[in-house]
């Protein structure tokens, strides 16, 4: 059973609101979860509607059956520091290193080290264990770079380990890639069911099994119902014109004479049905497309309103039902 | 009634303007940026100019459609645009580490080239860690940019996690090579030649015993050779980041940022004209992706649904009344008419009804004087409609809140296309609906 679920996905496919989700989905009945940030956008407290996070664990949500959700966002200059404390109990040298300019150095130029710092963290809340000798999170559940960059910022720490052959920084890197390799760990995508989308998760798949990284699961988000298909569009269209002119008149929307209120709906209505037809068979085809990966699918459906609070718990009960439990 | 009319951006106009050196297409992941960059490269160069698009990451099928499959570093031209009008478009992608590779090749000697080139700490800063990407793109945008080849260059934003970092990187670098930090990576070489420095050694001494724990010394080693090699060139990184930099905020480069027409994108897009304001950048505007309209617009959503639903109590099989309303067809090929109907009876719903429709359209033959298809398509429509002006309504809202924070900020609206653009045609396509405004526009008057 996968503890670091790591969530990817094109940008635009609804990363934050999936993770977080999936945090609220994995938090139920009493279980505690951990939702990292590591982009820096203060998504996850917009989401919750809370105050932009510190850096530092705290409670944000609770979740159906008295589960907790707390929040991460990791700032890398912090996690550097922290990781400086932790391990070399370097906390006035950190500072000065500060002062300096290295850190500054580190979390922005130095190559990969801002990555390793993220992953770095988000393992050790995965393996960390309370007094009572059990984990504190039960899941730790990551919002992550998007398909393009998560292979190379997910392997960055083998990159790191073969830069620093020995050492400290060689040890961690080491330490932190057993994690991510492991079945502990389960990378997700969120896609759309449109082309680019779903082309960028299927290069990412490709890209995360070449390097050995564990696949999870692929969530299909934003799915709109489909209401008419492309053959009821054309009968419509080619023979019923007057017939649906008539029924759109009977329902009280004006006259269904030629130019009158109801026959003048006709052809936009038509005209919407086609491109509704159209979508729905390209994502016909998209949906094909994903189950060819050999992956588990989820779906979530379209929030028309945006997504808010409420709409938020309704995702996660939707993916809850969905997830082998 | 919108509070606050947006000017119209005019895309057109932009791209026509000989004035118009750059244009820098910059927005979050997932709106469209690489496309929108690639539909007025397209738009440009059928309309005359010499254009050169620079994408950083364009999805597989859309540099197909451009041509630029492979990654090369080299504009190429583009088959089959421009032409009548002496226009043309080559297109190209950044290869970050060719770019890296090509700098210290141009600003070293080739005896110290080799050795940064063979550094292994340079090998992974040159492949594209976070960071390396931004000042990449400035560069070869400041390459493209002198060689003064090109009328017009197209630019997409890297997709940093920030989409501005690139503005960024300039300072970073700057405050870099200013910090004391360099210098004490450089300290073995140079540590012990001044007197009065005492303190400062001892501070650098403990620094880099500091540095080595944690990094490990031969990591340590490969970073200070690095520098070391690097040291003369820096300068000239800078000088070149700055002056690129400069570039942006003088007249002839535009900005635009994309977004979709999205609570979270426009959020996105609101903060980016802060940011290009503080600056100094000079945007020439929004353009607004995705944005959908309807032909119908005097139709609401409630009344669309409430006109659905009536429909679908009248399609009730007890209702015998059914019958009476569907006789004549004016719409008169019998064979069509019977292929609907079969269609129709196959299932062409994917509703709630559909298992009904066997049993009441018995005359399957006949399908015109079948009222339940009529009507049930009818409804179909109008939900499909209400889904529409949902959609519409949101949309406005959300543009609305954008114009409110941003009143000054001139918007291009482009119509959002059913499939995906993956081609020239696509392409054009979009470069058509950048140019002309979707229908809803003229709603705002309303």
């Amino acid at each position: 059973m996968s503890r670091l679920h790591v969530v990817s996905g094109k940008g635009g496919t609804g990363k934050t609101t999936v993770a977080a989700a999936l945090a609220l989905a994995l938090a139920a009945d009493g279980r505690r979860t951990l939702l990292v940030e590591v982009e820096g956008r203060q998504g996850i407290a917009q989401l919750f509607e809370t105050e932009p996070l510190p850096y530092e664990e705290r409670k944000i949500a609770t979740a159906p059956g008295g589960g907790e959700v707390h929040a991460l966002a990791i700032d890398p200059e912090f996690a550097l520091l922290d990781y400086l404390h932790m391990f070399y109990k370097l906390g006035s040298a950190g500072r000065a290193l500060k002062k300096l300019g290295a850190i500054d150095f580190a979390t922005t130029i130095a190559p990969g080290l801002r990555d390793v710092l993220l992953t770095g963290k988000a393992c050790e809340a995965v393996r960390r264990k309370g007094k009572d000798g059990r984990f504190v999170y039960d899941s730790v559940i990551m919002d992550a770079p998007p398909t393009g960059r998560i292979t190379r910022f997910l392997n960055v720490n083998h990159e790191v380990a073969g830069l620093a052959r020995t050492g400290p920084i060689h040890n961690q890197a080491q330490a932190v890639m057993r994690v991510l390799k492991s079945p502990q760990t389960a990378v997700h995508m969120v896609t759309l069911l449109e082309e680019m989308p779903v082309q960028e998760t299927a290069d990412g798949i490709t890209e995360l099994r070449a390097d050995g990284l564990p696949t999870g699961g692929v969530i299909i988000n934003m799915v709109r119902p489909a209401i008419l298909d492309q053959e009821a569009v054309e009968a419509a269209a080619n023979g019923q014109r007057t017939a649906v002119a008539k029924a759109l008149s009977q329902a009280g929307l004006g006259g269904a004479r030629r130019g009158g209120t109801a026959e003048r709906l006709v052809d936009p209505l038509l005209e919407q049905a086609r491109e509704h037809a159209e979508r729905v068979e390209l994502e016909r085809a998209q949906r094909a497309e994903l189950t060819g990966l050999g992956l588990p699918l989820h779906e979530l459906e379209l929030l028309t309103d945006g997504v808010d609070l409420a709409g938020l718990y309704r995702l996660a009960a939707d993916l809850r039902k969905q997830w082998p439990t | 009634m919108s509070m606050d009319v947006a000017p119209r951006l005019d895309t057109d106009a932009l791209l026509d303007d000989p004035q118009t050196r750059i244009v820098v297409c910059c927005g979050s992941g997932g709106v469209g940026k690489t496309t929108t960059a690639a539909a007025l490269g397209v738009r440009a160069a059928e309309r005359g100019r010499k254009v050169v698009v620079l994408t950083i990451d364009p999805a597989r099928r859309l540099a197909q459609s451009m041509g630029i499959d492979a990654l090369d570093n080299v504009p190429r031209r583009v088959a089959d645009v421009g032409g009548a009008n002496g226009g043309e478009l080559h297109a190209m992608m950044l290869d970050m580490k060719r770019t890296f590779d090509e700098f210290v090749e141009a600003h070293a000697d080739p005896e110290r080239a080799r050795a940064i080139l063979a550094n292994p700490f340079y090998q992974s800063l040159s492949a594209g860690f976070a960071g390396t990407q931004e000042y990449m793109a400035m560069e070869k945008l400041g390459q493209l940019r002198a060689r003064d080849e090109w009328d017009l260059i197209i630019v997409d934003t890297p997709p940093s996690r920030s989409a501005l970092d690139f503005l960024d990187a300039p300072k970073r670098l700057g405050s870099f090579l200013d910090g004391k930090f360099i210098k004490v990576l450089m300290a073995p070489a140079k540590v012990g030649g001044k007197a009065g420095m005492k303190f400062l050694n001892v501070g650098v001494s403990m620094m880099t015993g500091t540095v080595s724990k944690v990094l490990g010394g031969q990591l340590l080693r490969d970073v200070q050779t690095f520098a070391a090699a690097m040291d003369t060139m820096f300068g000239g990184f800078r000088t070149r980041a700055e002056a690129t930099y400069r570039l942006l905020q003088a007249p002839g480069t535009a900005f635009l940022v994309v977004a979709a027409p999205e609570r979270d994108a426009l959020r996105e897009a609101a903060y980016f004209v802060e940011r290009l304001a503080a600056d100094q950048m000079p945007l020439a505007g929004l353009v607004l992706n995705r944005v959908h309209g309807s032909g119908a617009e005097q139709l609401s959503a409630e009344r669309a649904l409430a006109a659905a639903e009536t429909l679908c109590l009248a399609d009730d099989p007890a209702d015998p009344d059914d019958a009476s309303l569907a006789h004549t067809a004016e719409d008169s090929d019998p064979a069509k008419n019977t292929t609907g109907a079969e269609n129709l009876a196959d299932g062409g719903f994917v509703d709630h009804h559909s298992g009904n429709a066997q049993a009441r359209n018995p005359s399957a033959a006949d399908p015109d004087v079948s009222p339940t298809s009529a009507e049930r398509l009818a409804a179909g429509l109008l939900r499909l409609h209400a889904e529409r002006m949902q959609v519409l309504g949101r949309e406005q809202r959300t543009h609305d809140r954008f114009t409110a924070l941003h009143p000054e900020v001139p918007v291009a609206q482009v119509a959002a296309l059913p499939g995906d653009v993956h081609d020239l045609a696509g392409l054009r396509a979009i470069g058509e609906r950048l140019a002309v405004p979707p229908e809803r526009t003229k709603r705002a008057a309303g």
